[in-house]
């Protein structure tokens, strides 16, 4: 075992990373496979994490509570901006959910009293621990395979491909964008306060463009056709500069061209249970054939 | 006090609305959101500064060469990235990614050869004099910045409004298809827009490297996020929208930090932004379509 105890030592925070960057890609997959291209989920990451950090700190909350009320606290502010923005579509809902984002992170860089301003929060408990994250990680993907599967799965189905036809059919659009949408907050929340006691600092930056763009990018990057893809994008994307160190300052632009290839040549993500199946469906003929 | 800020507020709001043009462009004919034009802004801030160090290159070449640089590397980006997804017809958020992407090779390739550090165009490369009308002080840069822009901004115009090939544009712009089948160059058309763009990106990162003063890799980033916030004040793909819509982020940047303070300066551009979202959808100055049953 001493081989893995050099491992985790070295290892640790970037494994959880993985496991919060999961989350936040399915955060964000919840709201797209509802057909919202919805981009507030680093906000709602940020409000998450500020609010546990906060009540752990300054008002000495057990580690649970604080992390229940780091999911509360944007799910509350998902279902108050939501009405209004959820009846934008497309880029529309995109750009206004990205302003939104803007606004939380410099609501965070202004509220120095509570937040710290600029200088962030400083020497949070790190009280997150590895069965923290995978625990939270297997819980949301059994409650969102379930979803899936459930009638409200298919009515988010039926939205994303055709919203108009699936008002049509009886089903009520807005309230199940809404639940979409204030779930996904919740989901980005719980990553944003388990990475807040993952990493003893947080700082209003950390919640901006920038992040809320690396989300998409996991997602749209793993596929968004199965709950896979999302867990994919989040391990490739959180590993691929840390593999890449070798090219030293240019390890991220090596990063960049891998994902300009990714996206030139797997249009449908990494994780496409289709292609899957006809790459196995051509090597099992050939191989049926020759024998 | 108020007419001096009201200059700045111009010269701000011009090199906004020159950023937006190309952003909106793109985004109009191609119909993608082009997050790399940022990198690109950037890039033409780098690309003139080291025509003018390296090259000792006047004031004039350096812009040019900055605009015919970026114009080549808009070029580049849309064979290379653009043009495979558009020939499979990936659905819009696809080179929305890719554009990320090519926004990280450029910001860390840049970084990877200049450096992190800030960088300056030598002093004295714009004329140090200023005009005085009655209490408003005018620096050549401001001047300069405004004329430019509005000449760009007026050739760029009446080409959409006035020319064939203004006309085949805006037919690419309201459907590709449609225009193919009545003889338009579409692909041909495309690779122009995207030289355009990005030339006029470039163009807007020299203006704004000279006023500010300082080059570094990631300074297109900021501008990135003003430019959504300029072309959804316009409505997407708006050409008039955009110029207005820089305009209009520049006065009310301006404003709000002479009146309500600095910290606030960011949060006013995306509050305004994020209300009219919600109470225009399309933008200030755009108009509403929604498909209806």
């Amino acid at each position: 075992m001493d081989w893995f105890n050099n491992f985790w030592s070295v290892y640790s925070n970037l494994v959880l990373t993985v496991g919060t960057n999961a989350l936040l890609a399915l955060s964000i997959y919840l709201t797209l496979s509802c057909g919202m291209l919805a981009i507030a989920n680093a906000a709602f990451m940020g409000i998450g994490a500020y609010t546990s950090a906060v009540l752990t700190m300054t008002y000495g909350l057990p580690f649970p509570l604080a992390l229940l009320a780091g999911m509360v606290a944007p799910a509350l502010m998902a279902f108050v901006i939501g009405k209004p923005t959820l009846r934008l579509s497309g880029v529309y809902l995109a750009m206004a959910t990205l302003a939104f984002g803007e606004v939380v992170r410099i609501a965070l860089l202004n509220a120095e009293s509570v937040t710290g301003g600029a200088l962030g929060l400083n020497g949070i408990a790190q009280s997150t621990q590895w069965w923290h994250v995978a625990v939270a990680l297997l819980v949301t993907l059994a409650l969102l395979w379930r979803l899936r599967r459930s009638k409200v799965g298919r009515a988010f189905e039926s939205i994303k491909e055709d919203e108009t036809a699936a008002g049509l059919m009886g089903i009520d659009v807005a309230a199940h964008k809404m639940l979409a949408f204030v779930l996904g907050g919740a989901i980005a929340g719980l990553a944003g306060g388990l990475n807040a006691h993952l990493t003893f600092f947080i700082g209003p930056n950390e919640y901006g463009f920038d992040r809320a763009v690396d989300i998409l990018t996991m997602t749209i990057l793993g596929g968004i056709n199965s709950l896979v893809g999302p867990v994919v994008g989040a391990l490739i994307l959180t590993l691929l500069p840390e593999l890449l160190r070798s090219f030293k300052d240019f390890r991220l632009v090596v990063n960049g061209i891998i994902l300009v290839l990714i996206v030139l040549f797997l249009p449908k993500g990494i994780w496409d249970p289709e292609r899957f199946r006809q790459l196995f469906n051509q090597w099992f003929r050939r191989g049926a054939r020759k024998a | 006090m108020l007419e001096q800020q009201l200059v700045n507020a111009l010269s701000l709001g011009c090199v906004y609305a020159l950023f937006a043009l190309g952003f909106t462009l793109i985004f109009g004919v191609l119909g993608v959101v082009n997050l790399s034009h940022g990198a690109v802004f950037m890039v033409g801030a780098y690309a003139a500064e080291q025509a003018v160090v390296r090259f000792a290159f006047p004031l004039w070449g350096a812009l040019l060469f900055a605009f015919v640089f970026c114009g080549t590397l808009g070029l580049l980006i849309d064979f290379l990235v653009l043009r495979p997804l558009r020939a499979r017809s990936a659905p819009h958020l696809i080179p929305m990614i890719a554009t990320i992407g090519v926004a990280i090779i450029l910001n860390n390739g840049i970084q990877g050869i200049f450096g992190a550090q800030n960088l300056r165009f030598p002093s004295g490369l714009v004329s140090e004099d200023s005009l005085q009308l009655g209490n408003i002080t005018l620096t050549a840069l401001e001047l300069g910045i405004i004329l430019m822009s509005f000449v760009l901004m007026a050739v760029l115009l009446l080409t959409l409004k006035k020319t064939q090939l203004g006309r085949a544009l805006r037919a690419i712009a309201e459907s590709p298809k449609a225009a193919y089948l009545v003889g338009i160059n579409v692909e041909g058309l495309f690779y122009l827009t995207s030289f355009a763009a990005a030339g006029l990106g470039g163009v807007a990162g020299v203006l704004i490297g000279l006023y500010s003063n300082a080059l570094f890799p990631l300074m297109g980033q900021p501008m990135l996020h003003k430019g959504i916030a300029v072309i959804i004040l316009g409505g997407m793909g708006d050409v008039r929208g955009a110029l207005l819509g820089g305009l209009f982020l520049g006065f009310a940047e301006v404003l709000s930090v002479a009146y309500i303070g600095s910290s606030m300066r960011d949060a006013v551009a995306f509050g305004l932004l994020f209300l009219i979202l919600l109470l225009r959808p399309k933008g200030l100055f755009g108009t509403l379509q929604e498909r209806k049953v």
